[in-house]
């Protein structure tokens, strides 16, 4: 297999001149990182509601958490990026929807791949939260009431702060996850890094060096993600607790 | 937002007549899934061995591999394959493989899942109790036979419903093909909608076929939990 190896590749201007092809890769980056931390925020938030919910003394309640996460959970990623996508658009109120397509392009793609990453690993971190609740001994939530709490009170000082704390290992991989899936917005044209992947093979025919480029990348937010979440951990850690990871 | 909802038209008709063609694509589908499964769960039997081996070299390549694996997006890893598998093919068979697309699929799916089986399957093998290994040792058997008579069935019984929801989320990762234009489930909703102009239905069903496969293995893997793992 005669292959050219060219890694000066990466320096050379690309074809419109404004940027070379590290700069493409660094843009792609950038996207990648920008999608995948907006969607935390959401996977977090929402995350965290539906986990209360689903432990809550109230069936309604609960079912509607359940049934948020066998949705989110049951249909795949790149299936729910296109009902995002393409197919809510449509069935929004025509004023919504119109409004929507005439965003630019990439917004579009941004709004709709940050929704759907952010809901989709909402559902993961919910469990997360839910079985982080559930592994607190009973005593603290009956400590609290009996301390004269209310139900939220007791959620927001007491529950809450022990169960994220000792479910961060879980979560740290959920974190690491929606890295992995932000890939998954290439499918709508979102030119992330592993569009500009695909870009650079198309601009360059020179595949290898574009691929290992971008798989390094990735390697190197993984191993980011791992080394902040790691001191996260050390400095949250509950006093008396080995591990903590409940399961 | 101030015009009044007049309604999406929705409108069926198109997917009685694609039913052929979009079973077609399950079988696909189902291919690359079995696929992965049986090879994934082999190869990543392998490497959980190899990576609680007590030889230093065969543990950190294991431990490279599934990191490095577990570290790239898995479009990234079809990607991958879809460069590097036609080639090797065309070297090793000459030009005329049938289906290039199906086969670096096959090879993506089956290497990549084996890291995920292999981090499932060495956590199996390490809530199998010590004693279990003294004894199998203790009785004569080799550090092989203790492995494969002793540890391993009962590594697998453990894990049985962590390897099943494996093979759930495998079942909805594999529509990801979608990459490489591999005509699978979702990528022939895609094309049935696209050519109708009528994604908005194509896509609706087959993300409640998914939901309905999906969904009901899940409950099947619940019920086996409460059955099997105390």
């Amino acid at each position: 297999m005669a292959y050219n190896w060219n890694w000066a590749i990466f320096l050379s201007e690309t074809p419109s001149g404004e940027s070379t092809y590290l700069g493409w890769l660094l843009t792609g980056l950038q996207w990648t990182v920008t999608l995948s931390l907006s969607a935390w925020i959401i996977a977090l938030t929402v995350g965290s509601l539906f986990g209360v919910l689903r432990t809550v003394p109230n069936r309604w309640l609960s079912m509607l958490a359940a049934a948020y996460v066998e949705t989110f959970r049951n249909v795949p990623l790149l299936v729910q990026l296109f009902l995002w996508y393409f197919v809510l658009p449509e069935l929004l109120p025509r004023g919504m929807g119109d409004a929507f397509k005439q965003l630019n392009p990439l917004m579009q793609q941004y709004i709709a791949a940050t929704l759907c990453l952010g809901l989709f690993t909402g559902a993961r971190v919910s469990e997360q939260v839910r079985s982080g609740i559930g592994a607190l001994p009973r005593g603290q939530r009956n400590a609290a009431l009996a301390l004269g709490l209310t139900l939220p009170q007791a959620y927001r000082h007491v529950m809450l702060p022990m169960a994220f704390r000792l479910v961060i290992p879980p979560l740290t991989s959920e974190f690491l996850n929606i890295f992995k899936n932000s890939a998954v917005a290439t499918t709508i044209g979102l030119i992330e890094l592993s569009r500009q992947a695909q870009q650079l093979v198309d601009y360059t025919a020179q595949p290898y060096e574009a691929f290992i480029a971008v798989t390094l990348m990735y390697v190197m937010i993984n191993v980011t993600v791992m080394f902040f979440m790691r001191r996260l951990e050390q400095k949250v850690r509950v006093p008396g607790y080995l591990g903590g990871n409940p399961s | 937002m101030n015009d009044a909802y007049d309604g999406y038209g929705f409108d069926w008709s198109s997917i009685p007549g694609a039913l052929p063609l979009l079973a077609k694509g399950l079988s696909i589908t189902f291919e690359v899934t079995v696929t992965a499964i049986v090879v994934g769960i082999i190869w990543g039997t392998l490497l959980a061995v190899a990576r609680l081996s007590k030889s230093k070299l065969l543990s950190t390549a294991a431990a490279g591999y599934v990191n490095l694996f577990r570290s790239v997006p898995l479009v990234m890893v079809i990607l991958w394959f879809y460069l590097i598998v036609p080639q090797l093919l065309k070297s090793v068979f000459g030009e005329g493989i049938a289906d290039i697309r199906l086969a670096s699929a096959l090879c993506a799916f089956a290497l990549f899942e084996a890291a995920y089986y292999s981090e499932i399957i060495r956590a199996g093998i390490q809530s199998v109790s010590r004693g279990q290994a003294s004894a199998a040792l203790a009785l004569g058997l080799t550090p092989g036979q203790t492995m494969r008579l002793v540890i391993l069935p009962q590594a697998f019984r453990n894990m049985l419903p962590l390897l099943l929801t494996q093979a759930i989320i495998l079942f909805q990762d594999t529509s990801l093909v979608y990459v490489i234009g591999l005509s699978d489930f979702f990528g022939t909703a895609y094309k049935v909608g696209d050519r109708d102009g009528r994604l908005v239905e194509l896509l609706l069903f087959a993300g409640a076929v998914y939901f309905v496969f999906c969904f009901s293995a899940s409950q099947i893997v619940r019920h086996l939990q409460r059955r099997f793992v105390k």
